[in-house]
């Protein structure tokens, strides 16, 4: 029996990190009793170990709520918790389309942040109903009516109304239980209608394989039953439905306005593509729900295994990794300075970061991952056009019409006092200011910029240029041409291709003796000298030298101890593994990692 | 007297690469006091130790190594240390004795005992000839009293003098120890000094560059900033001082750190650097030890009272007795063998190791004139890549 639609009701929560969004959570979960207290983890929702660690979350998880609410009706509340980075913009958008309203979380101490306007933006264009927030209001630091001010003024929704929080504490979450029931609006949905659900995400289970979240917008979707994915245009027969509570309980239907799960014997999450429609196979729906489109990669970069025996292991994690992770792509490259590797494709920074995270910390990998880099178009003398994200696969400058680059349209939130810093942060990487407003003490500047100067450390920067104070979030909005050429870094006299980039022209000359200079600290001294040079084309443009080795022998050995001097030189072969070999120069690995973070 | 003396020099060709032969190391592991820079197995005893009970001890780990290894011809026997001169010659006698009780000795067998060059000593060095020894090694490290002081060596420059004049007069074979690049040595002051030391003419100096041991009252200056070593630019200087020097003199270097006049090169060290086999007794002795193809690596127990007891109780006082596996012993092979100036059989290193050598970083180290190729197949190390010979193992060694 499923749920009616008016004692349903699904929302999101939209927050900052650290503003408190699990913790809301984990006290809406307690206080309707979906799991007992000695069952409680704290934050359930953020179950895989990187997310709990860092406060984000990669995959879109629900849970399902109980609630009686004041008007004596027993409601069911379906949370969905959304990925929380703009890497998961597209992920995030088809989670607010499962849900009629949102939570907006806002600290009461610190305000709107740049990643929560971006999500609330997100939840308007979803038609949700918004209802305020303000936690921590227990802290000293709170400032609740100045906060209520910025939401008014910044993000234009009403917020006298908002509700003042403790998650830490419990105070007034029942508030929120009931605001949920009484000011969010419940699903509307045809049950005798066609079949017409929304897949929200999947993800790989062992023992059930593929476990697809849904939410239903018409008709039932019931076991047995044979469905079709309207964009991959697969067919399956369901063989579990369920809730999640956030155990898993199984149920004989989902009805309209309902969020579940179903397993169908599907293989790879790969099969499944967030945001598609699904249908009943034998009367599907004329056109499926609108905002689907595939997940692109954006950016790029090289995985090598430190240890060059590793690749096999590289290869088993990486195609694992895709089980559960679709927006994930990799195909081998090789790479003369770093043999075998796989060229992999991110939906950003953050993205590409988690995933060599868990290739180190569930696989046991030690990576070399090469410069990120963005797709390029590339207009050719011959009238064609390709598009290309490895540096080694640019064409010579003469067969090139013309190279258009990614921008992005960035929002940053600063405190006023770091906003000199940032703005001149924004400008050296080639940004124009599209907008400079102040949102009470804070600035928030609007800028665009090219993707390839903000995959290239421009967050650390931008958190080491305002103390961890600012906030940041993007989107991508077209391409425009650019005067880009090609850095080639050559170490004694051959280009050394994993730390060939891509720069702007204005940038290669500084960009390249930074390199050259990192490099000479990071490559030990050789039984002779090493040079270090930059160029552009066949240009030099930067030069350094590792000094020769001048003295390195052991002197003396005790008696006939040649196990201590097998010993060490066990050590010195193990070195040399964890360098590699290029021309007659053996080039830590070190160096290739830290090149790529020089700041020039 | 002087016909004995003539019967040893003449009698003592050296071997050919191609027979390391079998040698005999016996460690005396006391001291008068501990060096700050030695790292070696030495222990300072109040008492003096009960050398009867010692030599018996080290007479059952002849026997046992013995056991393992079946008759051999011994070319060479080497007292280190500590200090064997310390040692009554009754005492080395009684070694030499149960060595030959085990093993027979080749004819010209090499037999040298390492010694302090103090007056003290110097008075018993007529009485190792006696026992048997043919070749006497000193501890001189240093002809500048200052540098002696700060080496914490008890004699000086003038009292080691005097040690190597008697030394030459009882021994046809006398070889002394200098240690250089020293905290504020330059390198005209080392040139001086080992000018000085090539005037007393004898056979065979080992020349060390003062290297940090871990674990030492050096190491721990070192670490302090309190003792500088000279080094990069200024330890080569000194390095190359060292060899324009002895080259000059006659004595050019045949390993590393070892000068000689042709001819005169210590046999015990060639058995090491050769690969050979020898026999470690005594504690905290390493031998390696052919039983049948298998190359075993053996070490013995370091504290010399408990060494004691374990070979009193179990016959010897391994700690260390396992077979060395096909890389291992190929990078000894090489640690060892590129120490010399006459270099390695590359057909021998094929047949230890199972593999060549890398022939792009062989191709390296050739084209940058740090090794060579000779005509009767033997890849040797150049006057030029002596100084950077521990990265030009490491790169040989390497197996990709």
């Amino acid at each position: 029996m499923s749920t009616p639609t008016s004692q349903i009701r699904n929302f999101a929560i939209i927050a900052h990190i650290d503003h408190g969004k699990s913790t809301l959570a984990d006290r809406l979960i307690q206080l309707t009793g979906g799991l007992e207290l000695r069952e409680m983890k704290e934050q359930v929702l953020d179950s895989m170990d990187i997310e709990r660690e860092r406060g984000i979350t990669i995959k879109a998880q629900t849970v399902r709520l109980y609630y009686k609410a004041r008007d004596g009706k027993d409601y069911v509340l379906n949370l969905i918790d959304t990925p929380g980075h703009v890497d998961f913009a597209y992920e995030v958008n088809r989670s607010l389309a499962a849900c009629e309203g949102s939570l907006l979380v806002v600290d009461a101490s610190q305000g709107v942040e740049a990643q929560t306007l971006a999500n609330v933006y997100q939840a308007i264009n979803n038609n949700h109903e918004i209802v305020p927030i303000l936690n921590k209001i227990d802290l000293p630091a709170a400032e609740p009516e100045k906060v209520k001010a910025q939401i008014e003024e910044v993000i234009g929704i009403d917020a006298s109304n908002a509700i003042e929080i403790s998650a830490k504490t419990g105070l007034n979450i029942p508030e929120v239980l009931e605001a949920i029931v009484t000011r969010l609006p419940a699903p509307k949905g045809d049950e005798n209608a066609t079949l017409k659900a929304l897949l929200v995400d999947s993800w790989y289970d062992v023992y059930l394989g593929v476990v697809v979240l849904v939410r239903v917008v018409d008709g039932t979707l019931k076991k047995g039953q044979r469905i079709r994915m309207m964009g991959t245009k697969a067919a399956y027969d369901i063989e579990q439905v369920g809730i999640i509570t956030p155990k898993k309980v199984a149920v004989e239907a989902l009805g309209p306005g309902e969020i579940g799960f179903f397993t169908a014997s599907i293989k790879e999450v790969a099969d499944t593509r967030v945001g598609d429609t699904i249908t009943d196979d034998r009367k599907p729906v004329d056109a499926p729900l609108p905002g689907f489109r595939p997940s692109q990669p954006v950016v790029f970069c090289g995985l090598f295994p430190v240890d060059a025996a590793q690749f096999e292991q590289l290869r088993g994690a990486v195609s694992k990794l895709r089980l559960n992770d679709a927006s994930f792509t990799y195909e081998m490259e090789t790479s003369a300075a770093l043999g075998f590797g796989f060229r992999c494709g991110f939906l950003g920074l953050l993205h590409l970061e988690i995933v060599e995270e868990r290739l180190a910390r569930e696989f046991n990998l030690e990576l070399i991952a090469t410069a990120p880099s963005v797709i390029y178009e590339i207009d050719l003398t011959d009238n064609t056009t390709i598009e290309i994200h490895n540096p080694v696969d640019m064409p010579e400058v003469t067969r090139i019409k013309e190279i258009r680059e990614p921008w992005i349209r960035a929002v940053i939130i600063t405190p006023d006092e770091y906003l000199g810093s940032v703005l001149k942060l924004c400008q050296d990487r080639r940004g124009a200011q599209v907008e400079l407003t102040y949102v009470g003490a804070r600035a928030m500047v609007t800028y665009d910029l090219p993707l390839n100067e903000v995959v290239f450390d421009f967050y650390d920067r931008l958190k080491s240029v305002s103390r961890g104070y600012a906030s940041f979030d993007y989107h991508i909005t077209e391409r425009h041409p650019a005067d880009l050429v090609r850095l080639t870094i050559l170490v004694n006299g051959e280009p050394v291709d994993a730390l060939a980039m891509l720069v702007h022209r204005t940038r290669a000359e500084m960009r390249g003796r930074a390199m050259c200079e990192k490099l000479k600290e990071l490559i030990p001294p050789h039984m002779f000298q090493v040079p270090i040079q930059a160029a552009i084309g066949g240009k030099i443009i930067a030069r350094e030298t590792v000094r020769a080795l001048r003295k390195d022998v052991t002197a003396k050995c005790y008696g006939g101890d040649a196990t201590r001097k097998r010993k060490l030189l066990d050590k010195q072969k193990e070195g040399k593994k964890r360098m590699r070999q290029y021309g007659k120069v053996d080039i830590p690995q070190e160096a290739f990692i830290a090149a790529l973070k020089v700041d020039g | 007297m002087a016909e004995t003396v003539t019967l040893e020099r003449n009698a003592a060709p050296t071997p050919n690469a191609d027979d390391a032969g079998f040698g005999v190391y016996v460690h005396w592991p006391f001291c008068l006091s501990k060096c700050p820079y030695c790292d070696f197995n030495s222990h300072v005893r109040h008492e003096k130790p009960d050398e009867g009970r010692f030599a018996r001890a080290i007479a059952r780990e002849i026997e046992h190594a013995a056991s393992i290894t079946g008759p051999r011809e011994v070319v060479s026997i080497f007292f280190g240390g500590g200090t064997p001169s310390l040692m009554k010659p009754d005492t080395v006698g009684a070694v030499l004795e149960a060595i030959s009780k085990h093993w027979t000795f080749a004819p010209g067998i090499e037999i040298t005992l390492e010694a302090n060059p103090t007056s003290v000593e110097a008075e018993r060095f007529r009485g190792y000839r006696a026992a048997g020894v043919n070749r006497l090694s000193l501890g001189v490290q240093a002809l500048d009293d200052a540098a002696l002081k700060s080496l914490g060596r008890l004699h000086s420059a003038d009292e080691a003098l005097k040690a190597v004049a008697i030394a030459s007069k009882n021994f046809n074979r006398v070889s002394f120890d200098l240690i250089y690049a020293r905290s504020s040595q330059s390198p005209e002051e080392w040139r001086a000094e080992l000018k000085r030391a090539l005037a007393e003419n004898i056979e065979h100096l080992s020349l060390y560059q003062l290297t940090i041991e871990d674990g030492t009252p050096f190491a721990a200056l070192h670490r302090a900033g309190k003792l500088v070593v000279p080094e990069g630019d200024l330890a080569r200087a000194l390095w190359d001082v060292t060899q324009e020097t002895c080259n000059a003199a006659g004595l050019p270097a045949y390993e590393v750190s070892n000068h000689a006049r042709p001819g005169a090169e210590c046999r015990h060290n060639l058995v090491y650097w050769r690969s050979g086999e020898y026999a470690g007794v005594g504690p905290g002795a390493h031998g390696r030890l052919h039983d049948g193809a298998r190359r075993r690596a053996t070490e013995t127990e370091k504290h010399p009272e408990q060494w004691l007891r374990f070979v009193e109780e179990n016959g010897h006082g391994l700690s260390v007795n396992e077979e060395l596996g096909a890389t291992e012993r190929a990078d000894e092979f090489l640690l060892m063998g590129l120490r010399l100036a006459e270099g390695i059989d590359r057909k021998k290193f094929i047949a230890i190791s199972g593999r060549d050598f890398d022939a792009e970083r062989l191709a390296i180290l050739q084209r940058e004139a740090l090794v060579e190729a000779t005509a009767d197949g033997k890849l040797r190390v150049t006057a030029s890549g002596f100084p950077l010979l521990d990265a030009i193992v490491a790169d040989l060694a390497s197996d990709f």
